[in-house]
């Protein structure tokens, strides 16, 4: 029995930059990557959306906070609503924190430097779907690549966020300054996940890691699981 | 109605920016200490009077201007 290929949107926006290698990615693990345009009104039948990194809007006022109202972006918010699942990598998940869909926001690397190199990332939780294929406590190398990845949140929310095992990924050594080592996290509800830094780019032995494909694998089964239900 | 808003990194939170602008400008020999970097946003509302101006710009604050988790903002009226 073949697997079935579960569609999946990538949602690009002006300034975006790795919406290609995003559904490029999805398409060789399997899914149907299908591309959406910020202006799209209305997400096409999918059952998996990803918002990929780059620079939407130039990162203008805040990394994310123009993004955020994009047409597309209603229709994101409605899927997640729905328990669709919902992965932002890097300005995704920048985009995510300022729609309110993930909590804490990104702010300046703590060394003002960019950073861009592989990362390793002990996986806290695996009780989420982007998660579900990993083994707790297990180590992960993905590539980060950001200016602006250095995640808050204050005290109260923190220890609200750990008590209710929504912190999923630390960095093992932190390269941005975030707060807890925080390097992903998802929703109570645990079907939007951000991750700063970036699965798309570490799904082949080439490019010096295949971790990224753990997390991106898990985001297909979930899709798959909800296009299952659905027919 | 012209209104600015001042937007602030938060009491803190750390703000690289201003570290590094302290730092120079201590090397420039200035004797300054914690300096932070803001954003100011200056624009012309449409408003019957200075409350509901105010009203309005705390609104887009909230909602757009500053990122209340990490940020504070202040709203000056009128002038210029």
């Amino acid at each position: 029995m073949t697997e079935s290929r579960p569609r999946i949107a990538v949602v690009a926006f002006p300034g975006s930059n790795d919406d290609r290698d995003a559904l490029q990615a999805l398409a060789g693990l399997g899914a149907e990557a299908v591309p959406v345009w910020h202006a799209d009104e209305q997400l096409p039948d999918v059952a998996g959306v990803v918002l990929p990194g780059g620079f939407s809007y130039g990162d203008y006022l805040r990394c994310g906070a123009i993004a955020r109202f994009s047409p597309a972006m209603r229709a994101v918010a409605v899927f997640a609503e729905d328990g669709g699942p919902v992965l932002g990598i890097c300005n995704g998940f920048q985009i995510l924190c300022e729609a309110g869909l993930l909590p804490g926001a990104l702010r300046p690397n703590e060394s003002l430097s960019f950073v861009c190199r592989d990362v390793d990332l002990r996986v806290e939780r695996t009780d989420t779907p982007f998660t579900s294929l990993c083994e707790p406590g297990q180590t992960v190398s993905i590539p980060v690549k950001h200016g602006e990845g250095c995640w808050f949140a204050d005290d109260e929310l923190l220890a609200e966020l750990e008590a209710n095992g929504q912190l999923v990924l630390r960095y093992e050594h932190n390269p941005n300054g975030a707060v807890a080592d925080v390097a992903g996290v998802v929703n109570a509800e645990r079907n939007v996940m951000g991750l700063m830094p970036h699965p798309e780019h570490a799904v082949d032995p080439l490019l010096g890691s295949t971790d990224g494909a753990l997390i991106l694998r898990g985001l297909i089964a979930a899709a798959r699981d909800r296009t299952a239900i659905a027919a | 109605m012209r209104a600015t808003v001042l937007v602030r990194p938060k009491p803190g939170i750390l703000d690289p920016q201003g570290q590094a602008v302290e730092s120079s400008l201590r090397q420039l020999g200035f004797p300054v200490g914690d300096a932070r970097v803001g954003r100011v946003v200056d624009l012309e509302v449409d408003a019957a009077d200075e409350v509901a101006a105010r009203a309005e710009v705390e609104r887009m604050c909230e909602q757009l201007l500053a990122n209340p988790l990490i940020e504070s903002y202040e709203i000056e009226l009128g002038g210029r």
